[in-house]
């Protein structure tokens, strides 16, 4: 195993993460590719923890972060985009340009 | 290396496997046409990247990744899919028109990354020889090194814990209010 097959793998899961999140338009959706670029991240620590081992497996415990961020990220994204559906009866993100101007 | 000799080493025949379980899962995450089913999808890409986590000495966060993103992150995706009535079957208008663009930037973005990488790295090989790094390695850094980043991630979670309540849960009107009091 070379360290550049695992860095060409998560950069192309981020380049899908990317593309979602420009072409969706149901806010659920482009919450999901962003989860798939924050694993593309998690790929890049512990690929590079394995070659580069560290005395305290920091890029393991940085994953870790990542996780736990990303939980309370989809747990408050998931809340707002509960507000925003009850208020104006539709998650897509064209529909919503109130502060647009 | 070239092609050949990386091919003979059996764990690459794994990674090309659930690489590209990886890749189509993500792939179809992005493009899936039916909601539910990129949620799901999302589950194969994640599951994926727990092997290839495996794969690379990492068995805790490996195991961290499958309780956390496919036990919980998910269910919360499909409560959310379900609760803000988002079109469950075929929907033709779930992604923007404008796509030229955007996969224009993607694929610049791989190209870019993916030169920068090897130009970078090359073939330096990922220690296959070397011992997992054990959970007590990394129990240790966190309470040890990484105690006070630990407590703030921690707070940050509670603190998302109450906010998305706050912001969830349904205000009452004063009439209902006065009503609940009563009851």
């Amino acid at each position: 195993m070379i360290l550049s097959q695992f860095l060409i793998l998560a950069a192309a899961l981020f380049a899908f993460g990317i593309y979602g999140l420009l072409v969706r338009r149901n806010i659920v959706l482009i919450l999901l590719s962003v989860e798939l670029m924050l694993t593309a991240v998690n790929i890049n620590f512990i690929a590079f923890e394995s070659v580069f081992r560290s005395p305290d497996a920091i890029g393991q415990v940085f994953a870790i972060f990542i996780i736990t961020i990303a939980a309370a990220e989809v747990g408050i994204g998931l809340a707002i985009v509960l507000m925003i559906f009850r208020n104006r009866k539709s998650a897509n993100v064209d529909e919503l340009s109130l502060m647009r101007y | 290396m070239t092609f050949s000799a990386w091919i003979s080493e059996p764990i690459n025949w794994i990674f090309l496997l659930v690489g590209l379980v990886v890749l189509a899962s993500g792939f179809r995450v992005v493009t899936a046409k039916n909601v539910v089913h990129a949620a799901l999808l999302l589950v194969a890409a994640l599951a994926g990247t727990a092997g290839l986590f495996l794969m690379l000495a990492a068995e805790f966060v490996a195991w961290v990744l499958v309780l956390v993103y496919i036990g919980a992150v998910i269910v919360l995706f499909l409560f959310g899919i379900m609760i803000t009535r988002a079109p469950t079957g075929q929907d033709e208008g779930l992604d923007s028109e404008k796509k030229v663009v955007p996969a224009l930037l993607s694929v610049g973005v791989f190209v870019l990354m993916a030169w920068g990488s090897i130009d970078a790295f090359g073939t330096t090989l990922v220690g296959a020889t070397g011992d997992p790094i054990s959970t007590e390695l990394i129990g240790e850094s966190l309470l040890g090194r990484f105690v006070i980043p630990f407590e703030v991630v921690s707070f940050v979670l509670l603190a998302a814990l109450i906010g998305s309540i706050t912001l969830a849960r349904k205000d009452l009107t004063p009439i209902e209010e006065e009503e609940g009091r009563r009851v």
